[in-house]
């Protein structure tokens, strides 16, 4: 017997619809407890959080900016935005990925640790993915990369050879392409 | 007017600004600077209840059969955790409320102090809103948007958590009208366009209904007026959801009666049948709509909802109307008027026709006995002897809620008090307890079950403190009948703690909480025992013995279809392992 059949079948459970992954902004009043809202909001609906940003943007408003990139069907996604609208002190929503190939960055810093050939050749990659040294030691580099997720992704692959110790990551920072703002 | 106060002070000037006559409360540590100020006031009547639930409970029988919001009073700690069922209730049923909870001082939290709790923590998934006071000068502020936001948008609970050096430090007080939320302004009116695509939609239906819901009964009684006149000026068939009960007559001849889970035969075929649904202000929730896969297939769906996380949640809707229905309700009023459209007068006859048909089975039908008294022919009775007075009804949770939304018959809107969502035994009681409060020349019965009306039973002191004169009226089964029918069904009548053992003589009871106490045995002996029991003018536990084994039907069992109902008169025992073996891990 197949699940559809016979489970409450939520179309927010369809199999047959496809998994997509979403960049969504949310602009709120930076009052306490306002991130914890919404994480709350994902974990308690059970919603994926593959990267979640936040931070002030302006003092003044005393307004913050949280990004997310979520997977889920077309109306989990949907779910997703009118639930976080539905939050008391939500501002505004805005999907990125809806409006648009939105410019998406991380910040990450690679800890590597290594004597000889691999020194030279985790040195000579950085310098191919334009990555900062920002520490070093006879032993051990830190870089700083940036740039879309795939690149850090990949970055980091290629370090795992070469002594990798550790990583820190930021998670995605998004914005629209254009001279709209959200 | 920016006026110099203490916490507790301006706790109190806020609720008299916000027009607040009554709140139901408990004290300890935590607020004693706020029970202070009520002490030395007059304006604020404090009603103190027996348990915290019971607080959140009345507030919320308060707030629906008025159409304010309730306001609850508790201390830290355990008062707040004691407080947190009915704020989830609230939530579920989208019933405005703000809950003031002491916090003990600033400079404690979050060093595990005497009657400490995270509470903003606690009741943030079960809450509209919820605020921690570090500052007095944020205080005032904070009440009034508590109030704009438990009332506007989707009503809910709103949690205010108050240190207690918050509540005698002195601040600024500002007034109503001074405050303005930054964020908060829920969509009321609804797109003008989906307004007239939804009229063509409806004009051009052949098998068309109104599915509506408790967002009927929460945008006002001018809703449920205005919905009246649609329904009344298409000549359409109208069905509601438990929490809708009221928003249209029920001696009407277009109600086909409460649809869903025990709704009845005609209403559940014609929504399976259909071809234009029209859902206002409900939410296709699992006990209504059944197999998902299997809702309503063959029909267009116009969805009114000012709750824009309603909309296409669980069912997809064609013409999504964000809005207030009363609002959209008058929108489309106006424009239906002004096209003056042709319906399809043939089509909608045939449609009238198969309903009929349906009618004719008459799915609320049961065996009456002259030896035991039914359940049914009780609710019955109840309603015969009070439907020409002003009443009002809440129940408890279980079978004889169920049997109360089939035989009690609403024609007004607010009269009807009942815990849909989060299905809350214990409900029913705290709640005429607030419908009393604030209907006090009413009669106002709890129609409970001896299990449920069990755990607020402390209540009744409460009712006896006041001179609350509400009725409960227990369909006593000496079972959990809902939890005991569904063991029957599913699992084998293994009736595994669902008996309920010794259980206290309910008049005897009545009598210690200064209350009066009926018992009525025999069918015969029911309509003189109520009289009595309306007639008395203090609180009354009234005892009915009734059938132990009845059943609750029609049903749909968990994951089926609409048009696969079990009636209670024609079962084998075959027919119901078949129709129960699918859903068995549903709830
Ligand atoms: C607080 C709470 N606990 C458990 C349940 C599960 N439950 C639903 S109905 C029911 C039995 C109710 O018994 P009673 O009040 O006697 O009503 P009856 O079904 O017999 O009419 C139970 C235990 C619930 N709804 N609420
Ligand atoms: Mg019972």
């Amino acid at each position: 017997m197949n699940k559809m059949e016979w489970g409450p079948a939520m179309p927010l459970d369809n199999p047959q619809q496809r998994v997509e992954r979403h960049t969504i902004s949310v602009l709120v009043d930076n009052e306490p407890g306002v991130l914890a809202r919404v994480i709350g909001l994902f974990a308690g609906r059970g919603y994926n959080i593959d990267s979640l940003t936040v931070t002030e943007v302006s003092r003044e408003a005393g307004a913050s900016r949280i990004t997310i990139v979520t997977t889920g069907s077309v109306d989990i996604i949907d779910q997703i935005k009118s639930q976080l609208g539905r939050l008391v002190p939500v501002h505004g929503v805005t999907d990125l990925t809806v409006k648009g190939d939105p410019i998406e960055r991380e910040l990450a810093l690679v800890k590597v640790a290594g004597k000889g050939d691999k020194r030279v050749e985790s040195l000579r990659l950085a310098e191919a993915f334009r990555a900062k040294v920002v520490d070093a030691t006879v032993d051990h580099f830190v870089f700083e990369i940036t740039g879309k997720v795939s690149k850090i992704d990949t970055f980091i692959g290629l370090m795992k050879p070469l002594g990798l110790v550790e990583i820190a990551r930021t998670g995605v920072a998004a914005i629209s392409r254009g001279p709209e703002g959200m | 007017m920016a006026r110099a106060m203490t916490g507790a002070e301006i706790v109190l000037q806020a609720l008299a600004d916000q027009g607040v006559e009554h709140i139901f409360g408990y004290p300890g540590g935590a607020v004693l600077p706020i029970y202070d100020e009520i002490f030395k006031q007059n304006g604020i009547k404090h009603f103190l209840v027996r348990h915290e639930q019971g607080a959140t409970h009345a507030a919320e029988g308060y707030a629906r059969s008025s159409g304010k919001v309730g306001v609850v009073l508790v201390t830290s700690g355990p008062g707040a955790t004691n407080a947190v069922t009915g704020l989830a209730d609230a939530l579920m049923d989208s019933i405005p409320l703000v809950c003031i909870t002491g916090q003990v001082g600033t400079a404690l939290i979050g060093s595990d102090a005497f009657q400490e709790c995270d509470t903003v923590g606690i009741t943030r998934p079960c809450t509209k809103h919820n605020y921690l006071v570090k500052d007095v000068n944020d205080l005032a502020r904070i009440l009034h948007e508590a109030f704009y936001v438990a009332q506007n948008g989707r009503p809910g609970p709103v949690v205010i958590d108050i240190p207690k050096d918050v509540q005698f430090a002195k601040g600024t007080y500002i007034g109503p009208n001074k405050v303005v939320h930054k964020t908060y302004r829920p969509q009321v009116k609804g797109s003008p366009q989906a307004i007239r695509d939804a009229v063509d939609l409806i004009a051009g239906a052949k098998k068309p209904i109104f599915y509506t819901g408790g967002g009927v009964i929460n945008s006002g009684p001018a809703a449920s007026k205005l919905l009246r006149e649609f329904v009344d000026t298409t000549g359409f068939p109208i069905t509601s959801t438990l929490m809708g009960l009221g928003a249209y007559p029920a001696s009407s001849k277009q109600w086909l009666g409460m649809l869903g889970m025990h709704g009845t035969y005609e209403a559940n075929m014609a929504m399976h049948d259909c071809d234009v649904m029209i859902c206002v202000g409900a939410r296709f929730d699992d006990r209504i709509t059944g197999r998902l896969n299997a809702f309503s297939p063959n029909s267009k769906k116009i969805h009114i909802d000012i709750d824009p996380s309603s909309i296409s949640k669980t069912v997809r809707a064609d013409i999504p109307i964000i809005g207030d229905c009363g609002y959209v309700l008058e929108e489309m009023l106006r424009v239906w008027r002004s096209r003056a459209p042709q319906i399809d007068k043939k089509a909608i006859k045939a449609w009238w026709t198969s309903i009929e048909g349906w009618r004719s089975r008459d799915c609320l039908r049961y065996k009456m006995r002259d030896d035991v008294i039914m359940p049914q022919y009780a609710i019955q009775r109840l309603y015969e002897l009070t439907k020409n007075r002003d009443t009002y009804i809440t129940t408890e949770v279980g079978q004889h809620q169920m049997w109360a939304a089939q035989f009690y018959r609403f024609d007004e809107p607010n009269h009807w008090m009942t815990s849909g969502g989060l299905g809350t035994m214990g409900y029913g009681l705290p709640a005429a307890v607030g419908v009393q409060v604030a209907h006090p020349e009413s009669l106002v019965i709890d129609i409970a079950g001896e299990s449920s009306v069990m755990m607020t039973m402390q209540e009744m002191s409460t009712a006896a403190q006041y001179g609350l004169p509400i009725k409960i009226f227990i369909l006593n089964n000496e079972y959990m009948g809902m939890v005991r029918q569904w063991q029957e069904l599913l699992h084998g009548g293994r009736y595994s703690h669902s008996y309920a053992e010794a259980l206290p003589d309910f008049v005897k009871l009545a009598e210690a909480y200064h209350c009066v106490g009926f018992r009525a045995e025999k069918p015969d002996e029911l309509d003189d025992m109520i009289i009595e029991m309306i007639n008395s003018p203090k609180p009354v536990l009234f005892d009915c013995r009734v059938s132990k084994l009845a059943n609750c039907f029609p049903m749909i069992p968990s994951g089926e279809a609409h048009n696969n109902m079990l009636f209670g008169d024609e079962l084998a025992n075959e027919d119901i392992e078949l129709a129960f073996s699918k859903g068995k891990a549903l709830v």
